[in-house]
């Protein structure tokens, strides 16, 4: 079946593109883009006023299955990707079982493909279970679809097993995902030491926790060759860490969230909201200020969510004892319009080049563009469509989302995955 | 009546309903000097103490001014309690909310718990102390205990010793001070420092010492070791040494200077046993101020005005 694209701003930074025209979609793949294309037969998805550009992925979410589906699991988390405009994410390992060998990846996949709205690339663990000592089966959870290794939710202690993991990782010359945290300096750790932390009577997670490990792994990404991609960067210390070592050839990427970008500290006081506690914490201002000086410089090079999902019950408990993490699939989009694009801090260019292009070269995915012969993962904004975060707002199981009660405007209203829509006049398919 | 539902924060309470704790208090703290200690003002009300972290001290003295006012009070303790199985605080919060009480009196070891309870049942709080944030009543009869002693407060300046990072009575004595125009300084090693002291209104020295001179009142807290994490100083020797009060200390103080300490008191670390036995040492009259000072807190948030007290 044929799709036509009509009347869209096209934006593909990757290829020069950035006009008003037609994209026809046929058989999964883009057939053409120009003015004034027709096909008889294909279904008219009209463009006008929208925006149309390469399919968002999101390199860090958390799907939650197996382990934890009543947090979240494929199916909720793929409409949740979805509704939010992506059309791939990249799931976590940390479920129960631990991602950790080939059986478990081809699992995810094999769900994904019966239950998926969008494509899920699962990234293994770097070690057995998470525990941070014996190198994972990499090769053998490669060979099933991994694209990547993380022990996302905790940091590598030791350095010398840091040190053979990247070394190893070389084999495939598969990314390394890395969280950086210093347990040793982060304790219990559960807000930003400073002033919200001094305040509340809550333990602080320091800056200097993540900018030793942004440190430390970025010297053994240099000594091992190994590729590099530092999740959830929160400091102006690890902007600044990046920025020097990608100017110095190494190769390291990085990722910010949106809630680092978009909220600080400040949200904390006087609630205690545990919509708001994640790891690594919110910051403060002026690491706010160094995390978009990142974006508009080119250091950061993926907008991703750490999409993380959590039952009510889970989150209706004391700060210290409530889980990390706050959603993020569905609000990220709306949020990097809202107070980005419609703010000239950021043209359409650029948010297919940190939503689109540059997480997929972050974590050496198969690249799409709008270039005709390419696969058609594309996504549709709407940049006047108003969105009200409201627990009924959501397709995720949960609604543990840090920017509940917001009004934000623009969202994805079609999402093509392979040709195939998943995601049409702004529902779901 | 108080211009807040609850005693949560310190700062919950604006300076006129501070003082007129403090004022109410004189006239309960002379109930408290009668045989007969009891007054039928809270009669048929219910108030929980919901002690979710164990104590002694503060929960009998919550629990005596309670029935000195005739209220009906009932212990919640964590032993006893559905917490330890498993039941959620919010559920604790809900089944105590219909249960009808009128106020609960919690302490747990979670920063910000008191304000989960308010948000989840119609009753009062009084905040008897959470994790390392706040103790406002603390706070309360400290300021009682220094304008009795010393006849005002405006103006004092008081050095607070110790480990202020994990200490809930900083938490709350240091915006106290400052509300009643006091000039708190927080003492002790850079290891025992929250990371912004400056935020709550203090003033920061490292060293003992130095300042000893200027202290009206030197309130020295109680070393938890059990909640340090790693060592903050070498040893129990070098602390005593740098930052505990001794006769040397005392005597380098104002002469009618005073000490001040929220017990239970380490003797031979943080105060020597002299300095506690002396007549500048005040530990017994904050015990004795707490009382009073609970039941002036109790009474004003459940309704009552300064006119009641002193029937």
């Amino acid at each position: 079946m044929a799709l036509l694209l009509r009347g869209g701003r096209v934006v593909d930074p990757s290829i020069g593109l950035d006009e008003v025209c037609d994209v026809l979609v046929k058989d999964g793949l883009i057939a053409e883009v120009g003015k004034d294309l027709s096909a008889s037969g294909a279904t008219v998805v009209e463009c006008a006023e929208k925006i149309v550009m390469p399919g968002l992925v999101d390199v860090h979410t958390h799907l939650r299955e197996p382990g934890y589906e009543y947090k979240e699991d494929v199916e909720s988390g793929t409409r949740a990707a979805a509704h939010g405009g992506f059309t791939a994410i990249c799931a976590m390992p940390n479920t129960d079982p631990v991602c950790d060998e080939g059986s478990a990846v081809r699992f995810l996949v094999e769900r994904a493909a019966e239950r998926g709205k969008v494509r899920v690339y699962p990234i293994g663990a770097l070690t057995v279970g998470l525990q941070g000592e014996s190198i994972a089966e990499m090769g053998d959870m490669l060979a099933e679809g991994a694209v990547a290794f993380s022990d996302d939710g905790r940091g590598v202690q030791d350095s010398g097993t840091m040190r053979r993991v990247m070394d190893y990782a070389r084999t495939f010359d598969a990314t390394v995902v890395c969280h950086c945290e210093d347990e040793a300096l982060v304790g219990k750790g559960v807000v930003n030491e400073g002033v919200v932390s001094t305040r509340l009577g809550l333990t602080g997670w320091p800056f200097a926790g993540e900018d030793v490990a942004v440190a430390r792994d970025i010297a053994i990404a240099e000594l091992t060759g190994c590729r590099l991609h530092l999740a959830h960067v929160s400091t102006a210390g690890s902007i600044q860490a990046v920025r020097e070592a990608k100017a110095r050839g190494v190769a390291v990427t990085c990722e910010v969230t949106p809630h680092h970008l978009f909220l600080d500290e400040d949200a904390l006081t006087p609630f205690y909201d545990t919509n708001f506690k994640m790891n690594p914490p919110l910051r403060t201002v002026a690491d706010r200020a160094a995390l978009v000086a990142g974006l508009t410089d080119g250091t950061v090079d993926a907008i991703a969510t750490d999409h993380a999902p959590h039952a009510a019950h889970e989150k209706a408990l004391e700060f210290e004892l409530a889980p990390f993490g706050t959603t993020g699939l569905e609000t990220a989009l709306p949020l990097v319009i809202t107070n980005l694009v419609a703010t000239d801090v950021l043209s359409w260019s650029d948010v297919a080049r940190l939503m689109a292009a540059g997480p997929r070269a972050a974590l050496n995915l198969p690249p799409v563009t709008l270039a005709e012969g390419s696969v058609a993962d594309i996504t549709v904004i709407d940049p006047e469509a108003r969105v009200e975060v409201t627990p009924a707002f959501f397709e995720s199981k949960s609604g543990n989302s840090a920017f509940l009660g917001a009004t934000l405007l623009g969202k994805a209203s079609e999402v093509l995955v392979g040709g195939t829509l998943a995601l049409r006049n702004g529902k779901v398919v | 009546m108080l211009s807040t539902r609850h005693i949560i924060d310190v700062e919950d309470l604006t300076l006129e309903d501070l003082m007129q704790i403090l004022d109410t208090a004189e006239s309960f703290k002379e109930v408290n000097e009668r045989r007969i200690k009891k007054l039928p003002t809270l009669r048929g009300r219910t108030i929980v103490n919901l002690f979710l972290e164990p104590s002694t001290r503060t929960r009998t003295s919550f629990e005596i001014a309670a029935k000195r006012l005739s209220a009906d009070g009932i212990n919640f303790a964590a032993s006893a309690s559905a917490t330890v199985k498993g039941e959620s605080l919010v559920d604790t919060a809900e089944t105590l909310s219909a249960m009808a009480c009128d106020l609960v009196i919690v302490r747990h070891k979670y920063a910000g718990s008191p304000r989960m309870l308010a948000e989840h049942m119609d009753a009062h709080i009084i905040n008897g102390g959470d994790g390392m944030h706040q103790h406002p009543t603390q706070a309360l009869l400290d300021l009682f205990t220094m304008r009795e002693r010393l006849g005002h407060l405006e103006g004092l300046t008081v050095g607070i010793v110790g480990d202020i990072a994990h200490s809930r009575v900083a938490g709350s004595l240091v915006p106290a001070l400052r509300m009643v125009g006091a000039r708190p300084i927080v003492i002790g090693p850079p290891t025992l420092m929250p990371a912004r002291p400056d935020i709550l209104g203090a003033e920061v020295s490292y060293t003992l010492d130095d300042v000893l001179p200027e202290l009206d009142v030197a309130y020295m807290l109680r070393i938890q070791m059990e909640r340090a994490e790693g060592q903050p100083f070498p040893s129990v020797r070098e602390y005593s040494r740098l930052w505990g009060m001794n006769e040397a200390r005392l005597s380098a103080m104002k002469p009618d200077a005073i000490v001040m300490h929220p017990g239970p008191m380490n003797r031979g670390v943080e105060i020597s046993s002299a300095v506690a036995d002396s007549p500048r040492a005040v530990v017994l009259d904050q015990v004795n101020a707490g009382v009073a000072v609970r039941m002036a807190a109790m009474y004003l948030l459940l309704g009552g005005d300064a006119s009641g007290a002193a029937a």
